[in-house]
């Protein structure tokens, strides 16, 4: 047996800075305020460079972002996407001067689905090399700004980036090869986006309505987040309740490539593979972060996966109605929220959802509820068929 | 414990020659990358209606998947959802985020195609693989400059050491302005065709030859 | 009506990319999804983007899709009806 440590804490994926960007806020702690006080990050945009009809979504105002970002006193031209990541970043590493994002030991993940995809449009007149429409050329552009040595590892997998980019992170610690992993996952609301989903006739025409009777479809976002993950004790601080990645999973539907399953089989599945490496039965879950596009298959399709799983009375939430969906991002912002719901056992209202109307019944959180939270199960799926879910926990100490 | 886990079949599209475990089995230089690929598509007689449906970059990916599970049909010996796919590539969907954006550019009059913007996510092609062979296991799409051998190898074997997937269909798909790359193999833990161990290094050997 | 059928099964192999099929391989009654072509959602999704590009036709429910796009014949019918 090796000495133990006086705190009597073990090397797990430690939770141990993480940041918000939103029309909410930027950082977690405000985006969190915004949550508890039920505001939502949706309003209806006319802006004809997006869409020409009007269209819901939650934007962030790039004249902040670019306020904000010149407090970094940057050297050189960033593109918007970048700036969020950067921003991002930055503010896991105020929050906790532990970190050392120059170390060789320190590797940094970043989950997208379309990076600086604006640099498609001719129209957008910038000084930017094209080159950084390759998603490992922007990746390698925020490392050289933070001198991080090593190569980024770019995941792009749909809406589930988010979430296996957590996993992922969780994984390579467990190697042991690294000791703090920077996962930041981020995606932008473009013209490309939303003229994309209009022609899947999926966007809501209003705040999209998670779970209930009469939702009509989603509400875009954009957002970036960012969780630093640290097997390293050293790193935690001592007068918070220690959070942890405890296990993940993906799967696929082998459905359809833009249909949710019918059945939820493939969602089941990385459920049932997380709560099993979690070492946690599903009576023990105290809450669910859903995925909860408000599209109609996708949220009866979580209904008879969470069901299945034996779920269906845990309370559970959708972020949706709040950031709107967040592509690339949504997996780390809503796993954020929920690791401060943990923190502060509270858990959040899912916003305009009234009336409940999946195929099989579920525990919709419809008011701010403060009770004890030890641990959150965070699901999503996305097109390609795939899905994944993580477990966070309470470090239990004894 | 030191666990090994082997590549047992592999199979490279590229410079319009198909190989099939290091030796050319079809060559035709003359053609564009997607006429050589419907090209391959035909030569070989895979039958999959679907195929046509789908983008460049799913297509290569379809038709090297077809060719290594030919080969190697890890989908009879496994569960489903015991099997992985882990591929990556370099220019992510861009050759179909290039037809929406086309689809797209005049801003008041446009008619965005569903068909063509699903594609604009590389892991569909994982999807189509998925789909075709009823695959459920854990799926993960990467992007990196080159084929990253390092880290792809040492990544899959900690899924196979630590029993989060029984075996996997893994490597490289890339398809940008006509220029093409596809390399797929098959990991498990046990010994078959080929039996060569999954280390970087034999799969350096194997992706450069 | 002919014509129209005619040209519809053109435009439906072309923008559907029904690579194997001739325009006489389709039946003009029968069913586009499920046992006939085997059409799938995003199928319908793209014939709804048709109807507006090529006909001027707007479908705002894709709902509505499932009665319109029975059979080329019943696509036929409601773009006779609808067209500007």
């Amino acid at each position: 047996m090796e000495k133990e440590e006086s705190s009597n804490l073990k090397p797990e994926a430690y939770i141990v800075a993480d940041n918000i960007i939103s029309p909410l806020g930027f950082s977690s702690f405000e985006n969190f305020e915004q949550l508890k006080k039920k505001q939502s990050g949706v309003r209806k945009h006319t802006n004809s460079d997006l869409s020409l009809e009007p269209v819901f979504a939650s934007i962030i105002d790039t004249q902040q972002i670019n306020s904000e970002f010149e407090k970094l006193e940057p050297q050189e031209e960033f593109t918007r996407f970048e700036k969020m990541v950067i921003l991002s970043i930055s503010d896991c590493l105020k929050q906790n001067q532990k970190i050392d994002i120059q170390s060789k030991k320190t590797l940094l993940i970043i989950s997208t689905t379309k990076g600086n995809i604006d640099l498609l449009e001719t129209s957008v007149a910038t000084q930017i090399d094209k080159k950084r429409i390759y998603l490992w050329e922007t990746a390698k552009v925020i490392a050289r700004y933070f001198n991080n040595p090593n190569q980024t590892i770019v995941i792009s997998n749909a809406c589930i980036s988010g979430v296996l980019a957590i996993i992922l992170g969780k994984r390579l610690l467990d190697e042991n090869r690294y000791d703090t992993i920077i996962v930041s996952g981020g995606d932008m609301l473009t013209h490309f986006v939303v003229s994309g989903f209009q022609s899947f006739k999926a966007i809501s025409n209003n705040i999209a309505k998670p779970y209930d009777a009469k939702r009509d479809g989603i509400s875009l976002g954009e957002g970036c987040g960012t969780i630093v993950l640290s097997n390293n004790i050293q790193l935690l601080s001592t007068n918070k309740e220690q959070l942890i990645v405890k296990g993940g999973a993906s799967s696929n539907d082998a459905n359809h490539i833009s249909g949710p399953s019918r059945s939820g089989e493939g969602l089941f599945l990385a459920i049932s593979k997380t709560l099993s490496e979690s070492k946690i039965l599903p009576s023990e879950v105290d809450y669910i972060s859903g995925h909860g596009t408000a599209t109609r298959y996708n949220d009866d399709m979580e209904s008879l996966a969470i069901s299945d799983a034996q779920l269906a009375t845990v309370p559970m939430n959708s972020l949706k109605s709040y950031f709107g969906h967040t592509l690339g991002a949504a997996g780390i912002i809503e796993s954020i929220i929920g690791l401060h719901s943990m923190r502060e056992n509270t858990l959040i209202a899912t916003f305009n959802h009234s009336e409940l109307g999946v195929t099989i019944p579920l525990n919709i959180i419809k008011d701010t509820l403060h009770v004890q939270v030890n641990n959150c199960l965070k699901t999503a799926a996305g097109f390609g068929g795939c899905n994944a879910a993580v477990f966070f926990q309470k470090v239990q100490n004894n | 414990m030191e666990y090994k886990n082997y590549i047992n079949t592999f199979c490279s599209i590229k410079n319009g020659t198909v190989s099939i475990d290091g030796s050319i089995s079809f060559e035709d230089k003359t053609l564009p990358a997607a006429d050589f690929i419907k090209l391959v598509y035909k030569h070989f007689q895979i039958s999959y209606p679907k195929f046509y449906k789908m983008d460049q970059l799913s297509r290569l990916a379809f038709v090297v998947s077809e060719l290594i599970l030919k080969n190697n049909p890890i989908t009879l010996k496994n569960e489903d959802a015991d099997i992985a796919i882990i591929i990556a590539n370099s220019a992510s969907s861009l050759e179909t985020d290039e037809e929406h954006q086309r689809n797209i550019s005049d801003k008041n009059n446009y008619f965005a195609s569903p068909a063509v913007f699903v594609y604009t996510l590389p892991n569909i092609l994982i999807g189509e693989i998925a789909i075709r062979n009823s695959i459920k296991g854990e799926n993960t799409f990467f992007i990196f400059d080159k084929f990253d051998a390092d880290f792809m190898s040492s990544y899959i074997n900690s899924l196979l050491n630590s029993n989060k997937i029984k075996c996997c269909i893994t490597g490289w798909v890339d398809f940008y302005e006509n220029k093409y790359e596809a390399f797929l193999y098959t990991v498990e833990k046990e010994k078959g065709i080929l039996s060569l161990e999954h280390t970087s290094d034999q799969l350096k050997k194997i992706y450069n030859n | 009506m002919d014509a129209l059928i005619d040209q519809l099964k053109g435009e439906i192999i072309e923008q559907l990319n029904l690579e194997d099929l001739k325009k006489e391989d389709i039946d003009n009654e029968a069913p586009l999804f499920g046992e006939g072509l085997g059409l799938d959602s995003i199928d319908a999704l793209e014939l709804i983007v048709l109807l507006e590009k090529n006909y001027g036709i707007k479908v705002a429910n894709p709902a509505d899709g499932k009665k319109i796009f029975q059979s080329i014949r019943t696509m036929a019918e409601f773009i006779e009806a609808n067209k500007k």
